[in-house]
């Protein structure tokens, strides 16, 4: 499969994101180009343009603050729910311009999930937790919906643990569980992007270990991009990974490169803990 | 020039750890130099001097790399840090090893003795030694202070050595066709230049340690050799 | 020095205590009181003819179903009319006008409507329904105690819904739910037990309502269930009865009064018990 790839539209030349395909990279599924956030009247994202790599994990870091988690959000338009944010700007999404207020939401969210900070199981059994986003999309028969629950639980390495309880409310489930089990939700309606948005930070070390597995394995199926505090979590995670810092984004580029030779003094500062 | 860690403790442990490699640099030039010395003033106690500061020299490298391998897993260091990190280790093993080289040049002191020497060959010698210790000398300065520019400048001057040592070869061979009494001598002392030559390859390992510290990359993977009738400035331009 | 400053502390931490103690002491003590007056005085009326015979006539031999029965059903009317209203008026406030103009002045004046005296109330409905209609008329009552109701549970909708924490909507609305969804499938939900909770609380409220009642469904000495006339509810025969001369009369306004405070008590510990079991999930 080859594509056009767009020409480097970085302002700064101390981006240069990865453009040749021959390096292993695979096609854009997202770009984002000369994106501007606004909270009210102020500006949270500066000119930013990057792109999330189809089936490959794309890490944003950088200090509290920084706009990570605002980028995030604007994969899947969650900033609509709250009046007086806005997003100026393209991203698109396989081409097609997201930031439209045309766009129907709904339909976007269905290809963009996301994976909160804090564990949201619904108040309902485990089965229904699952079974809840399914329905808004597709109408099945019950052993329809049993084997896609199942195969979804068994997705989040969640299966074995849960087959017996599935009637239980899905809030009995420990941090790590519950948080897998958001997982298995996002994963059952079969987006094409995962947004995860730091969803370690309230998890002991083991649980932790367990998701950046299911991240990996989660790639063959998806694009996804995790926002992350922890920056040898975003070593060992991601493929490509974009520091930010207040609201611009500094340095963009293969992981490896990131954490062991950075171009930017900022992007060195931070991960060296040299912040001052 | 590097701005400080939030965690002090952290620069802390790099500072010590590139003290002791200064240490390790120091004892080890000073064991190149007496050891020729002890072999051109047939100096014995200076040779036995030589072999127990090899001691000293491997307790330094292991603590070096204890105390790396610890950095490494209390801090998880990342980028420049990291590159110090593993440069540190390489640094301790080369220079641990240039130690042992002088080491061996003063155990042969200590066996040719006062035996029927010739004494031109020990000049020629004493040159390529000189050469080594200035290489030492440089690429450890350009370690401390972190100078890519001194660390290749040393790089390329490897050339020189090499073509020293080639002249030195035959000069020795030279001497042993002449006069079969010499062959013992001059047998000693052909080891003693390999040994000195392999000094520089450990200066040069050195120096491509520092460029790898400074910029992430490598040297190119082929030092140009020394050509007898090359001039160190075609063979810097060819260096580059 | 220090020793001192902490004996001083502690002096003054048991005093303090003391002061509370005896507080809560005097508090209760009438509460006690009370409900020991209630048992004392009206125990002795209960009996099966309570709940099957009507009001009786002065001097005569009597029950309250007519009572019982209307108070059931102008409270269960109340709630029906008023419940709806003020969820949906919290909803709105806690869901799609959580930071608009419009709700801050709805909270405000909610607020006021929540201690408005419920005379008032039976003043306004009056001069709305009875004067119009020409009579008294249980719906008349129903729709005064509905009045009485939906500020309380606009209070308590909006607050729970407003407990329901972001994450937990945004996770629902990454599924790609629409907005209404969110709320019903999800909001309320997580809400229930605190919503359930402000229902039973106006209830509770509405139950022992008087002076709205008597200037809207009056009274009824006979058993009605006739909306389009005046409705007879413990609460207005408590009022008849109390004052009255007649030793029957009086006995069975002491067990009516029992049966409304003891009810009330009952709907009350429900409420609490619902609430805490939301709280402990």
């Amino acid at each position: 499969m080859s594509f056009e790839k767009p020409a480097s539209l970085n302002n700064t030349s101390s981006i240069a994101a990865p453009t040749s395909q021959a390096n292993g990279h695979t096609r854009e599924k997202i770009s984002v180009r000369s994106l501007n956030f606004y909270y009210g009247t102020s500006r949270a994202l500066k000119e930013v343009n990057l792109s999330l790599r189809e089936h490959k994990v794309t890490a944003l870091i950088g200090p509290s603050g920084c706009g990570k988690s605002t980028l995030l959000r604007v994969f899947n338009r969650m900033y609509d729910l709250y009046p007086g944010q806005r997003a100026e700007g393209e991203v698109l999404l396989d081409g097609e311009n997201i930031l439209d207020p045309s766009l129907d939401l709904n339909l976007l969210r269905a290809r963009v999930g996301m994976v909160f900070q804090k564990p949201t199981p619904f108040p309902m059994s485990i089965y229904d937790n699952i079974a809840f986003g399914i329905k808004l999309y597709e109408r099945l028969s019950k052993s329809e919906m049993d084997g896609r629950v199942e195969s979804a639980l068994r997705r989040s390495a969640l299966w074995e643990e849960v087959r017996d309880k599935l009637t239980q409310s899905g809030l009995s489930l420990s941090g790590g569980q519950q948080q897998r089990l958001c997982i298995a939700r996002t994963v059952a309606i079969r987006p094409e992007v995962i947004l995860f948005d730091e969803p370690c930070s309230a998890l002991d070390p083991i649980s932790t270990s367990k998701i950046e597995e299911l991240i990996d394995e989660l790639t063959d199926d998806y694009t996804i991009a995790i926002v992350t505090h922890s920056m040898q979590q975003a070593a060992r995670v991601s493929e490509y990974t974009a520091f930010m810092y207040l609201g611009e984004l500094v340095e963009f580029d293969d992981t490896s490169k990131v954490f062991t030779s950075p171009r930017e003094k900022r992007t060195q500062d931070y991960i060296t803990g040299r912040f001052g | 020039m590097m701005s400080e860690h939030i965690v002090r403790a952290y620069d802390k442990e790099l500072d010590a750890l590139g003290r002791r490699i200064a240490e390790m640099g120091g004892i080890a030039e000073k064991m190149v130099v007496d050891a020729m010395d002890a072999l051109s003033s047939v100096n014995n106690e200076l040779a036995q001097q030589v072999i127990m500061t090899d001691a000293r020299l491997d307790a330094l490298q292991r603590d070096i790399e204890e105390q790396a391998i610890l950095t490494i897993a209390r801090r998880q260091p990342m980028a420049v840090d990291l590159r110090e990190i593993i440069g540190a280790i390489r640094v301790a093993g080369d220079l641990e090893r240039v130690g042992d080289l002088a080491k061996n040049i003063a155990k042969r002191s200590v066996k040719i003795g006062a035996e029927a020497r010739v004494t031109r060959a020990v000049v020629g010698l004493k040159h390529m030694n000189d050469l080594a210790t200035e290489q030492m000398k440089d690429v450890l300065d350009a370690y401390a202070l972190r100078d890519v520019e001194r660390a290749q400048a040393v790089w390329t001057r490897d050339a020189e050595l090499d073509a020293l040592e080639d002249s030195v070869f035959r000069d020795l061979l030279t001497h042993m066709m002449e006069d079969p009494r010499n062959i013992s001598f001059c047998a000693h002392l052909l080891f003693c230049s390999k040994n000195i030559e392999r000094i520089g390859d450990h200066a040069t390992n050195i120096a491509e340690t520092v460029y790898y510290l400074v910029t992430g990359g490598t040297l190119p993977p082929d030092r140009p050799k020394g050509r007898p009738d090359a001039s160190p400035a075609q063979l810097q331009a060819a260096g580059q | 020095m220090i020793i001192a400053k902490y004996r001083r502390r502690r002096r003054i931490d048991a005093i303090a205590k003391g002061l509370c103690l005896a507080a809560t002491g005097f508090g209760l003590g009438w509460l006690v009181l009370i409900l020991a007056a209630l048992l004392w005085n009206g125990v002795g009326g209960v009996s099966f003819a309570v709940f099957t015979q009507m009001t009786p006539p002065p001097g005569a031999a009597g029950g309250l179903l007519n009572a019982i029965a209307g108070s059931l059903i102008l409270t269960v009317l109340g709630v029906l009319i008023g419940a709806p209203i003020g969820m949906l008026a919290g909803t709105y406030m806690a869901e799609y006008g959580r930071y608009s103009k419009l709700t801050f002045f709805v909270r405000f004046i909610n607020d006021i409507l929540l201690s408005a005296p419920s005379i008032v109330v039976g003043l306004f409905v009056y001069e709305l329904m009875v004067t119009r209609m020409g009579h008294f008329s249980g719906i008349a009552g129903a729709v005064a105690l509905a009045i009485i109701v939906i500020p309380v549970v606009v209070r308590t909708t909006e607050d729970m819904l407003l407990l329901v924490p972001g994450p937990l909507r945004e996770a629902a609305s990454a599924l790609g739910m629409p907005l209404a969804s969110v709320i019903t499938k999800v909001a309320y939900r997580a809400a229930r037990a605190g919503l359930v909770t402000g229902v039973l609380l106006a209830i509770a409220r509405i139950s022992g309502e008087t002076a709205p009642l008597l200037f809207t469904a009056l009274n009824n000495q006979f058993y009605s269930v006739n909306l389009n006339e005046p409705m007879s509810s413990l609460p207005a025969v408590i009022f008849q009865f109390a004052l009255s001369p007649y030793k029957e009369w009086q006995q069975l306004a002491w067990t009516g009064a029992l049966l409304v405070t003891f009810a009330v008590l009952a709907m009350s510990i429900a409420a609490r018990i619902l609430s805490a079991r939301a709280v402990n999930k």
